[in-house]
């Protein structure tokens, strides 16, 4: 890892067993690369098409986020939390706020936790729309489950614009509460979105957890065993795709998912199809969650009105808030010296240590198999690189 | 009336009759040749223009979009904007490539994708050359674009050019073997290799039907295994590996802009009609009318009526289906189409030696279905690839 971001760096071809030395050709996939996701680099050696190592090259999107954020006060960098994972900005929010309520000791009303949990969800259930897409864009299915899916997400960002006022830099969420209250109508358009969603399940998975061509891509390609995902520190779907049972949400029991009755869905095998189908089947968990959430919704106050915004100095110490974001364990640490800026301010993001283990699932693949299990494994630049 | 509709088919053979006539009889099979290349060189140039919008509309209609609408009644006049805009962009040629390859392969993509329509009948007495060895002539052609393929991926000298024509040979060369085993069915059973008298015997009807091949068991079989192979052929989806966008970017013209770029594009497809022309010339009956109480309508008409089919039918898979790996595809080629197509050729074989009636259509038929569901079971279970079920924890 150390060597790998490194840009220079070059891959020793000597050290790489092969029948012939001048038999490999060393190929940058990337940074200009249809199918990277973003600015992103992979220095690969190949033997015909078999990968023989596999070099990740990131920093390219880098722009000093943690470093920033020592500078500005606790509230100042909640806007900035947004460009992290720009595809679901919510959580990322919830997981800052939760850290600065650990570390100051702010309550969060109920009603507050009630929009947290709906909009989290949703964010998941368009983030997980989107990398089904995308993943089938990366198999070369030009383009159209891919705009099935952002028809879905479409709706979703609708609705985020009409809460929040952006539809993809929601910066929603607030210490000790939520930033606005839903306006009139907008509960009823969310439960028609939700009510609606399941369709669009039903019709992905009938017209593709069974295709055949899907099938001979995914299945046993990028296995990540249970071992490797435990030891790397693997978190979020593609976790519980190699059977590790861990949800942040079942674990720790943040906020109020205690009140909902959901099921954690598991893989066996932890290849592609695996990671593919525990995001399907947690999109439908989602949904359930969802159902809960908006039949049980209390009137009340989104954020005590006691709370100091303005001027806000935590007491000194120190504070890990994680949840489950939709690609992982997103956690937050947070020191402070009592001062309205933070001392340390740290991101535990999950796309990065998911994408640590790259290429110990690239080698021995094909190179149609790498945008595949890179696809597969849900990163976006601007959560890696910060 | 009648009279009428016979000069309607024909005026094409009428006007070039009539405009040699004021030529001497010397230089006449040399013009008549330039008229009908000519003619076909427009007809198909626009078929081009035409498909492409159609493709970007149909996709788009598919993905549930509208495509490109902007330019003219509909969008319908996107290929001339993008023509313009080929034509002046900047023409980059990378420094280490070998120039004069990376010009030739192109253009020799697309001369040779044209050179297929000599032998291809267009409408009744509608042909330039009526070669006596024309489906060999054809597959001839067609071999060479594979070479011109090898040359812009050669001449590139860019990684990604050689992985996208290694892929192309590898392919091209794969799927050639199912595509001629395929199409001998039809020489057997018409013992000729003119395009021309193997359009004429099934351009003759049964009450209303024709006789096509298609609707015969080998016949119907060849048809799918030739369109399978053909649409590997023209590196079409879900057999666009040479190119595949997300793996290797453009595949063997990654490092070509501008109007050879335009030029490549236009050569696959045109090279993608040739092969759909030619499964329509062996399979489809050609220039046949589907009935016999439509024979009225002119021949061209059911010629390009019966070619746009099968290219939507190209666009709406496009659409459909992601895209197969390179070892998947060449297991395809080896280990199911090979097999299919020289078991077809024992199917004809025995159709054409048995007696006509139903005990012929139910050995031939079972002769081609049940191999087919064994084959392709026997490959399924090798796999062991299943939907699979999940466990859930509280």
């Amino acid at each position: 890892m150390s060597d790998a971001t490194n840009l220079t760096a070059q891959i020793d071809i000597n050290t790489i067993p092969a029948l012939g030395k001048e038999q490999l050709l060393e190929l940058a996939m990337g940074p200009q690369h249809p199918s990277t996701h973003g600015v992103f680099r992979m220095n690969v050696v190949l033997d015909g098409e078999r990968v023989m190592k596999l070099k990740p090259v990131f920093g390219y999107l880098h722009r000093n986020h943690e470093k920033i954020a020592e500078s500005e006060t606790y509230l100042g960098s909640m806007p900035y939390t947004d460009r992290l994972d720009y595809i679901c900005s919510i959580t990322n929010n919830w997981a800052y706020a939760i850290a600065v309520e650990k570390l100051a000791g702010i309550e969060v009303p109920e009603r507050a936790e009630y929009l947290r949990v709906i909009t989290g969800e949703l964010t998941r259930l368009q983030n997980h729309a989107c990398l089904l897409g995308f993943l089938m864009q990366d198999m070369g299915a030009s383009g159209t489950p891919l705009m099935y899916a952002f028809r879905e997400r479409e709706k979703i960002m609708d609705l985020f614009e009409g809460l929040t006022g952006a539809r993809m830099m929601c910066n929603y969420l607030r210490f000790g509460g939520c930033r606005v209250d839903t306006p009139a109508g907008w509960m009823d358009a969310a439960r028609k979105v939700v009510a609606e969603f399941p369709r669009f399940l039903d019709e992905y998975e009938n017209l593709l957890v069974g295709n055949e061509i899907l099938m001979d891509r995914t299945q046993e390609v990028g296995i990540l065993s249970k071992e490797l995902a435990i030891n790397a520190g693997i978190s979020g779907p593609m976790a519980r795709a190699s059977g590790v049972d861990y949800d942040i949400r079942k674990v720790d029991h943040y906020s109020i998912y205690d009140r909902f009755n959901f099921r954690i869905p598991l893989g066996e095998r932890g290849d592609v199809y695996d990671r593919y189908m525990i995001r399907f089947l947690e999109m439908r968990e989602s949904i359930k969650i969802l159902e809960q959430a908006m039949r049980d919704i209390p009137d009340g106050p989104i954020v005590d009105p006691k709370t100091k915004i303005r001027g806000f100095r935590p007491k000194p110490g120190e504070a890990y808030g994680r949840i489950e974001s939709p690609k992982g364990e997103l956690g937050f640490y947070l020191v402070s010296d009592g001062a309205l800026n933070p001392y340390r301010y740290r991101v535990r993001p999950p796309s990065l240590i998911n994408l640590t283990v790259l290429e110990d699932l690239c080698i021995g693949q094909n190179v149609a198999d790498v945008v595949v299990i890179l696809g597969s494994i849900d990163i976006v630049l601007g959560e890696v690189d910060r | 009336m009648n009279l009428k509709l016979d000069q309607l088919d024909q005026i094409f053979v009428i006007l070039n009759n009539w405009l040699l006539g004021y030529l001497p009889p010397v230089v006449r099979p040399l013009c008549s040749s330039i008229l009908a290349i000519a003619l076909i060189l427009v007809t198909f140039a626009l078929l081009f223009a035409i498909t492409t919008v159609l493709e970007r509309k149909g996709l788009g209609r598919i993905q549930n979009r509208f495509g490109p609408n902007r330019v003219g009644p509909c969008g319908f006049l996107q290929p001339i904007a993008d023509g313009i805009k080929s034509l002046t962009k900047e023409d980059i040629v990378p420094n280490p490539a070998d120039h004069v390859v990376h010009f030739l392969a192109p253009v020799l993509l697309v001369a040779a994708a044209f050179m297929a329509y000599a032998v291809l009948p267009i409408g009744r007495n509608m042909i330039l050359v009526d070669m006596n060895a024309g489906v060999l002539y054809f597959f001839a052609i067609g071999s060479l674009m594979e070479l011109a393929v090898f040359m812009a991926g050669w001449s590139s000298r860019s990684k990604y050019s050689l992985l996208g024509a290694m892929r192309a040979i590898a392919q091209m060369i794969s799927y050639e073997v199912p595509l001629v085993l395929a199409s001998i069915v039809v020489i057997m059973q018409s013992g000729s290799l003119s395009t021309v008298s193997i359009v004429n015997m099934q351009a003759t009807y049964t009450g209303i039907w024709p006789h096509w091949f298609v609707f015969t068991p080998w016949g119907f079989a060849g048809f799918a295994l030739f369109m399978i192979a053909a649409t590997a052929e023209s590196n079409r989806s879900p057999f666009d590996l040479p190119e595949g966008e997300s793996e290797i970017i453009a595949g063997y013209y990654t490092e070509y802009s501008g109007f050879k770029f335009a030029l490549f594009f236009l050569g696959e497809y045109i090279g993608m009609f040739a092969t759909s022309a030619m499964a329509i010339t062996l399979f489809l009956g050609g220039w046949s009318a589907p009935f016999s109480f439509l024979t009225w309508i002119p021949s061209y008409f059911w010629f390009f009526a019966k070619l746009l089919t099968i290219i939507l039918t190209f666009i709406w898979v496009r659409g459909t289906l992601p895209r197969l790996r390179m070892d998947q595809l060449m297991n395809l080629a080896w280990e199911f189409m090979l097999p299919m197509t020289l078991l077809n050729l024992l199917t004809a074989g025995v159709w054409h030696f048995m007696p006509a009636g139903a005990l012929r259509w139910l050995i031939c038929g079972a002769m081609v279905v049940v191999p087919c569901i064994l084959l392709s079971r026997g490959l399924k279970q090798r796999k062991k690839f299943q939907v699979r079920k999940y466990r859930f924890s509280e």
